[in-house]
């Protein structure tokens, strides 16, 4: 029973190892460049997976709606490269730009959550599917017309409003740089690796406080919470805003990374991504530590970067290995999904006899 | 008839949309064209979603799985060299019989997940999209319209079908009102068989199972009806309506999109059924029907009207946040089960 157990709860990480190791010597690369790949991918991408950890807790699932606080990232690194901002300032611009929209942000999602009790999943899709629409709408027909942007800057289309569709960041490696250690020849950004550390330590320490053990159990029964005098909907909307505020801060993490934001697209798969590596790591839509979102980046990252070229290998087209890339990160999400929802079924049906029994049989149970 | 505020609303703005269009130059009878076979393109997708709401199935978010059973249709019509109505046809015939398979292991798969339907479909669709894009690359299609030209194997992401079965139902007793407007009256009486057929399965004891399903599948269960096996049936017939959609909305429009271009039909297909008045478990075919037409009258009228009076083309814009507008809107109000 303990070892089936498991088996269920593992079932997407061992497949993702599994995979893996076929796909390793498939692809031929040597294990340095894997080593410096993928360190890479860790240090751009963790920060960002990390932020879908509380509102499991609270019991809403993945959060898909973090796009939204992705995006008010993007909103603050435009801002802040209008100001031609370098370094270490810009990023601090961008986030003090970036963090009133995401709270606004949040605080909206939250509340369209609270409304959609039993399928926040979808709805916080929809819902970034939706404010990404509104995102376009700002940056393309707002921008440049009714907020004013320096002209000189080049962050606006030649039309005279809209910004452009990639901008290079001037702020680019403004966290890299701070503290970068070459081991083997392999260049480790230090300081982001901290930062994404801090955000660890903090994920934990804020379990054990008022307001993490609240949301905790919120997460666990939201209608005992209810009894119990917690505020449900305040800490459900309370934990959707934190969610989207450290979205806001790990898509300026993984940008400044990165060095050119891809004003239109950029956010669009980053919550399938960030999803998908939390689900690779163990986690399911019900529970979720900071060890999952760590582990599963690492593996998915390893798939990632491994996937293109095996598929290239074994096929002689280099598209076929990135459309099995997509599908393998959208067939993880189903998979762990699917997993999920069958096995909360099993439980109900489960109780369902059970209860069955006992109203046929009342007297053996006691 | 009741109806509803919400359409009365929507009519008065497209209404004013002709009324403002017809000001700043846009021809008004060349809209109503636009507007009639953008209806009829769209229509069967709509349509598609009525079992599955009905059966408490939710939003078929995974109307790709029969985009891509109505793909392998298509195609395998233009392998074969079918051109004319009888190409048309094949491919409806082949379509539908992906379909049936496909739809079988689809409704398998959320017979297992109730209560997370929607999500599970959404995924299951993309995951199909991309598994399948492996293989547009890698299936041995041969009809030189299909595959790439240039020595590359695999399909075109565009393939015309001018030279087999582009309009060949909408030109079926076609009527030419004016200089502008034609209506496709041969596919506006297929569109109108299907719904009529969609209605009268409803109407029979499969059907009204169907809904007591979707209703409350407790009580339904009570009543002795086997709620896997009647979500099963719905979910196949959700699929084989929306192959025998996409392969009409080719037909129309006269290319087959293949690779990523199924995922753009679920959004806006759910989104119409909601906007004509649907809800999270109950649809009907005047939801169909209203709802396709509000949708592509306002996606029609709407940018073409912006564009002419501002010189703005914020179509696409406009296009994201009304149709997933409309599904957030929809998520969000309480419905029975909800608690």
């Amino acid at each position: 029973m303990k070892a089936k157990r498991f088996l269920t709860a593992s079932v997407v990480p061992l497949m993702f190892l599994v995979l893996s190791l076929v796909a390793i010597p498939v692809s031929g690369m040597s294990a340095r460049y894997i080593f410096s790949e993928v360190s890479a991918r860790m240090a751009r991408n963790c920060f960002f997976v990390l932020s879908l950890i509380i509102p499991i807790m609270a019991g809403m699932g993945i959060n898909f709606g973090m796009v939204l606080g992705a995006m008010a990232g993007q909103i603050g690194l435009v801002f802040a490269t209008s100001w031609e901002l370098e370094g270490v300032k810009g990023i601090l611009a961008s986030a003090v730009v970036g963090t009133p929209i995401a709270i606004l942000l949040g605080a909206f999602g939250g509340q369209v959550l609270n409304r959609a009790r039993g399928r926040e999943m979808i709805t916080s899709m929809m819902l970034g599917l939706f404010v990404s629409g509104i995102y376009q709408f700002f940056l393309l027909y707002v921008c440049g017309t009714i907020i004013p942007f320096n002209e000189e800057s080049g962050v606006l289309l030649s039309r005279g409003y809209g910004i452009r569709n990639s901008l290079m960041l001037p702020m680019a490696k403004g966290i890299d740089n701070i503290l970068t250690v070459a081991i083997g020849g392999v260049k480790l950004p230090i300081a982001t690796f901290l930062v994404t550390l801090c955000l660890c330590l903090l994920t934990y320490w804020f379990r054990n406080t008022k307001m993490g053990q609240e949301i905790r159990s919120v997460g666990q029964d939201a209608d005992i919470s209810e009894i119990a005098g917690i505020d449900v909907s305040k800490r459900r909307v309370q934990s959707i805003i934190i969610s989207t505020v450290l979205a806001c801060y790990g898509q300026i993490l993984y940008l400044q990374n990165i060095g050119t934001l891809n004003t239109y697209n950029g956010a669009d798969q980053a919550a399938l991504f960030a999803a998908a590596a939390l689900l690779v790591g163990g986690a399911t839509v019900s529970k979720a530590g900071v060890v999952n979102g760590i582990f599963g980046t690492g593996l998915f990252h390893l798939l990632f970067v491994l996937m293109p070229i095996a598929g290239k290998n074994l096929t002689g087209n280099a598209v076929v290995g990135e459309y099995l890339r997509m599908f393998t990160s959208y067939g993880v999400v189903s998979v762990s999904l699917v997993v999920h929802a069958w096995k909360r079924q099993k439980d109900r049906e489960m109780d369902r006899e059970l209860l069955k029994r006992k109203i046929q049989d009342p007297a053996k149970d006691e | 008839m009741k109806v509803r505020i919400q359409t009365i609303i929507i009519l008065v703005f497209i209404a004013l949309l002709f009324v403002i269009g017809s000001f700043v130059g846009v021809n008004p009878a060349m809209s109503a064209n636009d507007v009639v076979m953008r209806f009829v393109m769209n229509g069967i997708l709509v349509l598609s979603m009525v079992p599955m709401v009905e059966s408490g199935c939710g939003l078929n978010f995974g109307v790709p799985v029969g985009i891509i059973a109505g793909i392998l249709g298509a195609l395998i019509s233009l392998e074969m060299e079918l051109g004319g109505i009888g190409g048309l046809f094949a491919a409806i015939a082949m379509g539908i019989g992906f379909a049936v398979v496909l739809g079988l292991g689809y409704g398998l798969l959320l017979n297992k997940v109730k209560g997370d339907e929607m999500l599970i479909a959404t995924y299951v669709g993309y995951s199909l999209v991309y598994l399948m894009n492996v293989f547009w690359i890698v299936l041995p299609f041969r009809n030189p319209s299909s595959v790439q030209g240039y020595g590359g194997s695999g399909l075109r992401s565009t393939i015309s079908i001018d030279k087999y079965w582009q309009n060949a139902l909408n030109n079926v007793f076609s009527i030419s009102i004016g200089k502008y407007i034609t209506i496709p009256v041969g596919t506006l009486v297929f569109f109108g068989l299907l719904c009529f057929a969609v209605w009268a399965f409803f109407k029979t004891k499969l059907g009204t199972a169907m809904s007591a399903v979707g209703a409350n599948p407790d009580f339904a269960r009570a009543g002795g009806i086997n709620v896997d096996m009647i979500r099963v049936i719905s979910v196949v017939m959700s699929t084989v309506l929306a192959a025998i959609g996409i392969i009409i909305y080719q037909q129309c429009f006269g290319f087959i999109q293949t690779f990523s271009a199924p995922l753009a039909f679920s959004f806006s297909s759910v989104s119409a059924l909601l906007l004509g008045g649907a809800s999270l478990n109950k649809a009907s075919i005047k939801n169909v029907i209203l709802g396709t037409f509000l949708f592509q009258a306002v996606l029609t009228m709407t940018p073409t009207v912006i564009n002419s009076a501002i010189e703005i083309d914020a179509s696409e814009v406009i296009r994201i946040i009304v149709t997933n507008g409309m599904i957030v809107f929809a998520l969000t109000r309480k419905t029975k089960e909800a608690k």
